[in-house]
């Protein structure tokens, strides 16, 4: 029943271990938590889904392992421990080293991360050249295997290519290729489909799974998309509004939701397979972070809430092997 | 041409649930030339036919000229029913919101015949234009962008009233409230500005601007795909409940494939400024004939993890609209291709009743349901 890779964890050290993390946003003059004790581990070669809707603090924690933080953002409290060693605490420059080395990332829009005036050649070359000890010639012999890995056709030819001469789908691609290029043990992947047709999407998530099976990295996979969740990942995190609501291997997840609002996102999305009368919804929005309700904060917007429930933060309780969930309910709820 | 429809005030019933739509409209349009039967009593809502929209590209230092063209849409027909969800698919840069920009007139189609109630509005101008806007309305994407945010919720829910004229001020004052009220916001909200409002509460405002001068037709142009899952459901809801209860026709165009099947009766797939294929919803999703929206349907991810299995892709890219391939447009991709689709373009013809495919194998193209069922 349970896949092997989820047994990792229990032989040894987690490669990625987000403990208790906060980070502190100032807007308005005022500091708000976007992130707010947050907690999850990845293990080697696992594909982690983080998963939740705009405002749910899944892009913020990624940045926030990146140290990649906008200048009004802050990391309050917590740690982030790589293989061992906490990044919060390496110097600026141990921590750019690693970047693009030891973790790779790809973000949403590919136009924005790809620089518009050098070629595709070019930056990915920089990148091999800078982390490891390569003349440009070998790095781009490199740079050509990677873009042909990626599946970039006349790979070649294409690294004369400026970003603007390429299709969305190819800027991605040459986007996990310089991701990749270094052989990371870890790639962030910030809704990497999200901007791309439905063809495309299929395409990159089949080449994502290929090149983590072939260079044994694990993935943290940030979506909105349940349908992504259920394609590539291992083990999935829920997020809403800055919090962990449940997290869970990816089949009991969707077998068995503990938590209302995992159950509320499994019913509201439509079905390619099925026909419903009516969508299930979810009642209101997303809280406003900047004045968040106490105790639950999905506790607002749910229909199964006792007074309890705007009390205390429910703590993540265990409902089944690996899987947790912070809800006062679910125990009951699961069953 | 076509016997103009008295301008009764709208006779239509509201949408039935799926089933009687075929009973209740003539099946769609098989193609250009096809006339409907003349069993038909009423025209469906609306009809286009040859529908086609090439966007020129000029170049040239001192006297500009056409050097290409882009064939944004391509000899289009359909047909759309009263009270009937009629749902556009594709991928981007297909045609399918150039098609609903031309169906409500917005741009100006450079051939083709657009019939709305069985009256020729394609060469409509002037105050008969403004008349037709009445009846037609959109939806747009992005309820940021939609909106004014310098008007207040009021101004914007009944500036169509004020362009259309003949409401007092007391009466938009009115107007504004019952629209807040059929949309879902508190009536009290129409002095705020959009900026006070959430993403999905900006959508339900432009979804009552569109519905102010009682339309009878609404083209909805990705109006739930900038919305989170949870709120997306609740304005998914609100479209249905309104086409229930006001008698209104959509256009749904957008490139969510469990959307789509969700609102729609009939769905129509376009490629490359091509209609591909068009069926009743459940036809479609479960048989589709044509491999372009067997290969679409086979891309979306899978609904539980269980389901994963390796699927074949479709591989390459959807070709430029500038220089679309000869014969077929999908047949580079196409696993199917012989040498007559490489040459000749397939018409749209009818498969079954109400089934129409856009492909020369279409007969043998049949098999397993890419989609569990």
């Amino acid at each position: 029943m349970t896949p092997p890779l989820l047994s990792a964890p229990l032989l040894s050290a987690p490669l990625l271990s987000v403990r208790d993390l906060t980070v502190t946003f100032r807007a308005e003059g005022r500091t708000q938590a976007a992130v707010d004790r947050v907690g999850f581990d990845v293990a080697a070669g696992e594909v982690l889904g983080i998963v939740g809707e705009s405002g749910s603090g899944k892009s913020v924690t990624a940045l926030a392992v990146m140290g990649l933080l906008p200048a009004n953002g802050r990391v309050a409290s917590g740690e982030i421990l790589f293989e061992g060693t906490d990044l919060l605490r390496l110097p600026a420059r141990k921590m750019r080293d690693l970047r693009g080395r030891r973790i790779g990332m790809i973000f949403q829009e590919p136009m924005t991360s790809l620089n518009p005036v050098f070629t595709i050649g070019d930056q990915i070359v920089e990148t091999i050249v800078h982390h490891e000890r390569l003349g440009r010639r070998a790095a781009r012999e490199r740079a050509v295997d990677m873009l042909a890995r990626v599946g970039i056709p006349s790979a070649r030819r294409r690294l004369d290519d400026y970003p603007h001469q390429m299709s969305g789908g190819m800027r991605q691609r040459v986007m996990i290729a310089m991701a990749l290029a270094c052989s990371p043990r870890l790639l962030l992947a910030d809704e990497p489909t999200t901007a791309l047709d439905v063809t495309i999407q299929a395409q990159l998530l089949d080449l994502l799974n290929d090149l983590r099976r072939e260079f044994g990295m694990a993935v943290v996979v940030i979506t909105h998309n349940m349908g992504v969740i259920a394609e590539f990942a291992d083990r999935v995190a829920v997020f809403y509004a800055g919090r962990v609501a449940e997290e869970a291997p990816v089949e009991p997840l969707f077998d068995r939701p503990a938590h209302p609002y995992t159950r509320g996102l499994l019913a509201s999305t439509p079905r390619l397979d099925a026909d419903a009368e009516r969508l299930v919804t979810i009642p209101g929005a997303m809280p406003n972070i900047a004045a968040p309700p106490p105790g639950c904060r999905f506790a607002p917007r749910c229909g199964v809430k006792v007074e309890a429930c705007e009390a205390d933060r429910p703590p993540l309780v265990a409902v089944g092997d690996g899987h947790r969930a912070a809800c006062i309910r679910a125990g009951e709820a699961a069953a | 041409m076509s016997a103009r429809a008295p301008l009764s005030p709208n006779p239509s019933p509201p949408g039935g649930e799926g089933s009687a739509l075929d009973a209740a409209s003539p099946p769609p349009a098989g193609g250009r030339d096809r006339e409907r039967g003349s069993t038909a009593t009423t025209p469906p809502l609306l009809e286009v036919r040859g529908l086609t929209k090439h966007f020129p590209i000029r170049a040239g230092a001192i006297v500009e000229r056409e050097v290409a063209r882009v064939r944004a849409v391509d000899d289009v027909s359909f047909t759309v029913a009263r009270g009937e969800t009629l749902g556009l698919v594709g991928e981007s840069g297909c045609g399918k919101s150039t098609t609903g920009r031309l169906v409500l007139r917005l741009i100006e189609p450079t051939a083709g015949t657009i019939l709305f109630d069985g009256e020729d509005v394609t060469g409509l101008e002037g105050a008969a234009l403004r008349r037709l806007r009445r009846s037609m309305q959109i939806v747009f994407q992005d309820p940021y962008g939609a909106l004014n945010p310098r008007m207040t919720v009021e101004e914007i829910v009944v500036e169509p009233l004020v362009v259309q004229g003949g409401t007092t001020r007391a009466d938009m004052g009115r107007e504004a409230r019952r629209l807040m009220d059929l949309v879902g916001l508190p009536a009290a909200h129409v002095t705020r500005h959009p900026h006070e409002f959430s993403g999905g509460q900006r959508q339900r405002i432009g979804i009552a601007r569109a519905i102010a001068c009682r339309p009878r037709f609404v083209v909805c142009d990705e109006a739930v795909s900038a919305l989170d899952v949870s709120v997306q459901a609740q304005i998914v809801n609100l479209l249905q409940d309104l086409q229930k209860e006001l008698g209104l026709s959509y256009l749904f165009i957008a490139h969510d494939l469990a959307v789509v099947r969700h609102i729609s009766d009939r769905v129509a797939v376009m490629y490359l400024g091509n209609l591909v294929e068009v069926a009743d919803k459940r036809t479609l999703y479960t048989a589709p004939r044509h491999p372009y929206p067997q290969a679409l349907l086979a891309a979306v991810p899978v609904a539980h993890p269980r389901l994963r299995r390796t699927r074949p892709r479709l591989t390459g890219e959807v070709p430029s609209p500038l220089d679309p391939p000869p014969g077929c447009r999908f047949h580079r991709r196409c696993s199917l291709a012989e040498d007559v689709c490489r040459t000749e373009v397939p018409a749209l013809r009818d498969l079954a009743p109400g089934h129409a495919v856009a492909c020369h194998f279409a007969e043998r193209t049949g098999g397993p349901p890419p989609a569990a069922a």
